[in-house]
């Protein structure tokens, strides 16, 4: 197991995708922790997320 | 009437923001409806039940901003306006000093040591924001929900090649570390860790540790599809053998509601295996199964928690139907049966944790026989319309279809006080049974907002020369931000009977409810 992996037992690090409140949660909790200003991709269309995705080849 | 629909292009806020927001303007006084939502197709479905999806909201995309108002006048609607605006502008600019990265990866950048990420998009997106999170070697906890169970899969196949651990999605808590993900309560430390595909099970088992003096080492979410065939138990297997290489975590216990019996199978054979003592706790599950593969089975959540202090002091547990004397019991419940008039017969249960009100229906089955819910035990059970109780019920209000454009009812309280208020009315009611989570996430006053609606009902039971029962059990520690104790204090003064546990709570219900007539059965209840 990787540094990265590896969860258990250490400083946690945390990125927050979404709702914010779960980021300032953790700051409550003293967590090292960076929150995304995320929106949704491709403008929110579907269609084009879906051939985005293809071309990604995710 | 007045309806005014504005839209601001690409301008995105997450949905806790704008439910909150929306519920504010919403109690403004001559705001009829509020609906300040995302532009998705799910959203636009809310904004049709209010009766405001004109045709400039119906085209609004999932990046837009739908301000959508209903009012008495044109200066109720100035005033709810200038609101909307006024609240939106303080999101905004509580940020104002921080730079905030617009992506997974320029986020790494600023924290290239990150080891976890947090997902809440909506469900639609969910797959693809982790699926980068996983092929960039990170774990994740994925709050965001109506994620298929093939993408489920996909995702958790993949987090098994990289090493890495998915909780969820549709995770609503985890404990890493003795840090709470989500919804979830703050424990002592310790070393007993549990892997749970339900989150309200967890939260009830991890408090009820906590207030026996001891400890969680890790508490894992797994999602509530993760025992379903399709995903076949992945992070629940993961998270036992996770478990059981780490040296604080001496017992392990394992929560569901019941599994795919294949699955179950799979999962319980993996446990069998482990050099420590495994709990299992599949609420409504097949113990003797459980018990042939060598491990040990419990009843209730409380029971797991109760067994899994007892094994980490190398004891034998020992199972109380409840905490308090036999005696003790039947005296609190006759001086509540007593008062209730000859037609009060019926427990109404109205729950804001899923697993809690499955565990109150498993528990009060064999003593009421019937009892009605939105998800019942048994198919003709079911409530026609969940708004409307029958007989006994047992209401999950968190489910689908009471949170779509509003908060959770563990977050928002209102929803949960009108029904208290309608079944208080009800003449038919004996006993309203709550249960009260605490928490991050959670309402940061509940007991608060819980004392008005029960006065009221309490009051009105009086003036009709009859009495209500309130019974609840609180979900919380002393560590927890709403403090377990301002809470219990503030229900016990306006006369909630509060028990322990939630198995406790279910059964004091049906033992006032019946006027003791089930005691027999429910004091020789077999473990």
């Amino acid at each position: 197991m990787t540094e990265k992996e590896k969860l258990f037992n250490k400083e946690l690090k945390v990125i927050n995708i979404g709702i914010e409140m779960f980021a300032d949660d953790l700051e409550k909790q003293n967590v090292d922790v960076i929150h995304v200003d995320w929106r949704p991709p491709a403008g929110g269309d579907i269609d084009i997320l879906k051939f985005l995705e293809k071309l990604e080849g995710s | 009437m007045t309806v005014t629909v504005i839209i601001r292009k690409d301008t995105y806020r997450d949905s806790v923001i704008l439910m909150r927001l929306s519920n504010k303007i919403a109690e403004l006084d001559g705001v009829l409806q509020a609906g300040v939502v995302m532009g998705t197709p799910t959203n636009k479905e809310f904004l049709k039940a209010l009766n405001l999806l004109t045709e400039d909201a119906r085209k609004a995309s999932p990046n837009d901003l739908v301000i959508a108002l209903d009012t008495q006048d044109e200066k109720s609607m100035a005033h709810a306006l200038s609101e909307v605006e006024r609240l939106l502008i303080t999101r905004v600019s509580k940020d104002e000093t921080k730079i905030v990265p617009k992506t997974l990866d320029s986020a790494l950048r600023g924290m290239p040591d990150a080891n976890l990420v947090i997902i809440s998009v909506p469900g639609t997106y969910a797959k693809r924001e982790a699926s980068k999170v996983l092929r960039k070697g990170l774990n994740v906890f994925i709050f965001s929900s109506n994620v298929s169970l093939e993408d489920e899969l996909e995702l958790k196949q993949l987090a098994l090649e990289k090493g890495l651990l998915v909780m969820g999605p549709d995770c609503g808590t985890a404990i890493i570390n003795n840090i709470v993900l989500g919804f979830g309560n703050v424990v002592n430390q310790g070393n007993i860790g549990l892997v749970a595909a339900a989150g309200t099970g967890l939260q009830q088992v991890s408090t009820l540790i906590h207030n026996e003096g001891f400890g969680i080492s890790q508490a894992i979410g797994t999602g509530g599809n993760d025992l379903s065939k399709t995903v076949g138990g992945i992070m629940m297997i993961e998270g036992i053998k996770r478990l059981e290489q780490d040296d604080e975590t001496k017992v392990i216990v394992l929560i569901s509601k019941p599994p795919n019996q294949e699955v179950s199978e799979t999962v319980l054979k993996i446990a069998h295996q482990s050099s420590k003592p495994v709990i299992v706790n599949f609420l409504g599950g097949d113990i003797e199964n459980i018990e042939s593969q060598g491990l040990t089975a419990a009843k209730t959540l409380e029971d797991a928690a109760t067994t899994a202090c007892a094994l980490v002091q190398g004891k034998q547990a020992i199972k109380n139907i409840f905490t308090a004397s036999k005696d003790k019991i039947l005296s609190i419940a006759q001086s509540e049966w007593d008062r209730l008039a000859s037609n009060q017969n019926f427990v109404r249960g109205l729950y804001t944790g899923g697993t809690l009100s499955y565990e109150a229906l498993i528990l009060m089955t064999p003593l009421l026989e019937e009892i009605f819910s939105n998800s019942p035990l048994k198919p003709h059970l079911k409530l026609e319309d969940s708004t409307l109780s029958k007989n006994h019920t047992c209401v999950d209000m968190g489910a689908e279809e009471f949170v779509i454009g509003r908060p959770h009812p563990m977050i928002d309280y209102t929803l949960r006080n009108q029904r208290i208020i309608k079944e208080g009315n009800d003449p038919g009611t004996a006993v309203i049974l709550l249960d009260v989570v605490l928490g991050y996430g959670s309402h940061d006053n509940p007991a608060a907002e819980l004392i008005s609606p029960i006065q009221e009902v309490k009051a009105n039971a009086e003036r009709n020369g009859t009495y209500l029962s309130v019974v609840a059990s609180i979900v919380g520690t002393s560590l927890d931000p709403q403090e377990f104790h301002k809470q219990y204090k503030l229900l016990e003064d306006v006369g909630v009977i509060i028990m322990p546990s939630n198995a406790q709570a279910a059964r004091m219900a049906a033992l006032i409810a019946t006027r003791g007539v089930i005691q027999d059965k429910l004091f020789e209840e077999v473990f």
